[in-house]
């Protein structure tokens, strides 16, 4: 029952969102990383939506985000979003994910549940079937940098477990994600 | 043996029976202007009984759609047998159908009398006593409902069925599930399972006895069966990846599945009794939500293989996917008319996700519901309702609408969220 962590993570990831949203000059690396990126959420995302689009893309980007002393500790923000109806990864969750393939690289027992999640619209298995492949798509990112199979399992919980309850894309799109659960 | 014990002591654990605190209400939302007018006359001697049996006949009736029940401060004469029914005096009233009935306690329960009258034929259709062991009173008047509504539609009637429905409240970590079975009016509810993990697609067994659920209380999901009345359960399934949509064979001998353990979810059948597992479909889109055909020799899916999720078809057998749905671009969660003739689906049309309704052989798709975050259809086993859930005002709760689509009720919860109903069979 790893409620507290998770809870933690949703709130520092809204936080942080909530920081880049006023484009707040933050004071952390992540933070700066977001707020270069706020007010770009529109024209993100625009891969096929299913399985191998864009990996050449993941690979080019690099560094960014913490150093060295940082991949001792489990990256602070554990959830990312996605756009309707997609399962590539947008370019401002990059860093987060590179983040927790170097906290995973670095630390070889660590492991992680990548629980994946949508909105409500539509039927609840397909729901299932889609969250899995956005929990699969970053399966598959942190496979490519590197991170050992043995160290990460996929669940989804299609729209059983909302972020947020309520309609309205404001809702929807929280509910669209992935969270890191170690 | 051992793994099945340990089961067993989990289940102890998990089950909490008959705690009757989800019973669901009727609200009526749409009612046909092809309803037959009938009387349900107060039953003599009901006044000190613990449920009013008319009052439950009536209900059913009129919630089916097919019936416009007179108000019972219209009738001015209440008799109790057919001798005393005065044609003309309903006739004024344009009452076209009456059911009239005494009740008596007994020894060891209850016996009722009923009799069924065409006014405007001016004879009595059919009539029966009902003895009642025990306090099944709401039973005995589901079961006059079902042979009023058959004297009449040539339909055999479905009141005396129940509804299984999950329940759940909270949001993201901290959230409670229940899966409930109720009367089909949504009344008596019984928990069948709790849990903080959650509780899915539940299919009742050809005979009325299983369930078949996805839950996830080990942290990820896995199938199980559940008898209803003793709550002695198995886990049917639980390999890596989505154990999702299980739906039993005609002959419940098999559950059909979703199952992603080899890549993209794909149909499976695994046979109960010998746990083997055979695969039907091999894509690499998504296949889920299948249900088999009532001869049993075929099962329908939702697929995304074209791209967005439509409804396919294919021999149990495996073989080649026939697509059989075409207007718009998400139709999934098929359930069969219980002639096999027809789809029950989710259609989404301009307005939102909606029941729709389409003749399998190349029928035109027609929306039967008229809310518009709809899920979930289940089809009653006569045919003539489909229970969905559906959202309002941010409320989810239970809706059925005629299969016709000209009449339609609610069931709302009296708190928390209600979805994924599942109509069982005949009982009977």
């Amino acid at each position: 029952m790893q409620l507290k962590p998770l809870v933690r993570s949703l709130a520092v990831a809204l936080s942080v969102l909530a920081v880049a949203g006023c484009s707040s000059t933050g004071g952390t690396q992540d933070g700066d990383a977001y707020g270069s990126q706020s007010g770009s959420t529109a024209g993100t995302g625009t891969g096929s939506g299913v399985g191998t689009s864009g990996t050449g893309q993941y690979g080019s980007t690099s560094g960014g985000g913490a150093g060295q002393q940082a991949d001792s500790r489990i990256p602070e923000v554990r959830t990312i979003y996605f756009d309707y109806d997609r399962d590539s990864i947008k370019g401002e969750y990059e860093s987060v994910v590179m983040a927790h393939a170097r906290y995973l690289q670095s630390n070889p027992n660590a492991r992680v549940t990548l629980q994946g999640h949508t909105d409500e619209r539509g039927t609840r298995e397909y729901n299932m079937a889609l969250g899995e492949r956005r929990a699969r798509a970053v399966q598959r990112f942190l496979n490519i940098q590197g991170v050992s199979p043995s160290q990460m399992s996929v669940v989804s919980y299609g729209e059983e477990r909302p972020a947020v309850n309520g309609q309205g894309e404001s809702a929807y799109s929280q509910n669209r994600r992935v969270v890191f659960s170690y | 043996m051992q793994t099945l014990s340990k089961v067993w002591l989990f289940c102890a654990l998990l089950l909490i029976s008959s705690v009757a605190s989800a019973n669901l209400t009727i609200e009526i939302t749409r009612g046909s202007d092809q309803a037959l007018p009938i009387g349900v006359v107060p039953f003599d001697g009901g006044e000190g009984l613990p449920e009013d049996i008319a009052q439950i006949v009536q209900d059913d009736l009129e919630r089916s759609g097919m019936f416009a029940p007179l108000a019972r401060n219209a009738m001015f004469e209440r008799p109790s047998q057919a001798s005393d029914v005065q044609f003309g005096t309903w006739r004024s009233l344009d009452v076209r159908y009456l059911v009239v009935g005494r009740a008596q306690q007994t020894g060891n329960g209850y016996e009722l009398q009923f009799e069924l009258m065409d006014i405007s034929g001016q004879s009595r259709m059919i009539g029966e006593t009902v003895t009642v062991s025990g306090n099944d009173l709401r039973g005995a008047a589901h079961y006059i409902s079902d042979q009023v509504f058959e004297a009449i539609t040539d339909i055999r009637g479905a009141f005396s069925t129940k509804i299984a429905y999950v329940t759940a409240q909270g949001v993201g970590d901290n959230m409670q599930f229940g899966l409930y079975v109720a009367d089909a009016d949504g009344q008596r509810s019984q928990q069948v399972l709790t849990s903080d993990q959650p509780i899915m697609s539940p299919a009742w067994s050809p005979d009325g006895r299983k369930l078949a659920y996805v839950s996830f209380e080990t942290e990820r999901p896995a199938i199980y069966i559940q008898d209803v009345s003793t709550g002695q359960r198995v886990q049917a399934t639980s390999f890596e990846g989505i154990n999702g949509a299980p739906a039993w064979s005609p002959d419940g001998r098999k559950l059909a599945m979703s199952l992603s353990k080899d890549g993209q979810p794909d149909i499976y059948v695994l046979d109960i009794g010998s746990r083997s597992l055979d695969r039907v479909t091999q894509s690499n889109s998504i296949d889920t939500e299948p249900t088999w055909s009532p001869d049993g020799r075929s099962l329908i899916f939702t697929s995304d293989r074209s791209g967005g999720p439509q409804i396919y078809r294919t021999p149990v057998g495996g073989g080649s996917a026939d697509r059989l749905t075409y207007t718009g671009n998400y139709n999934a969660r098929a359930r069969f008319s219980p002639e096999g003739d027809e789809l029950f689906l989710i259609h989404q049309s301009g307005r939102g996700y909606q029941v729709a309704r389409q003749e399998l052989d190349g029928g035109r798709l027609v929306v039967i519901s008229e809310t518009t975050r709809d899920e979930s259809p289940s089809v009653a086993p006569n045919g003539t309702m489909v229970i969905f859930a559906t959202q309002q005002g941010g409320s989810g709760f239970l809706s059925a609408v005629s299969a016709d689509g000209r009449s339609s009720f609610r069931l709302p919860a009296a708190q928390g969220e209600v979805r994924d109903p599942a109509w069982s069979p005949f009982l009977n």
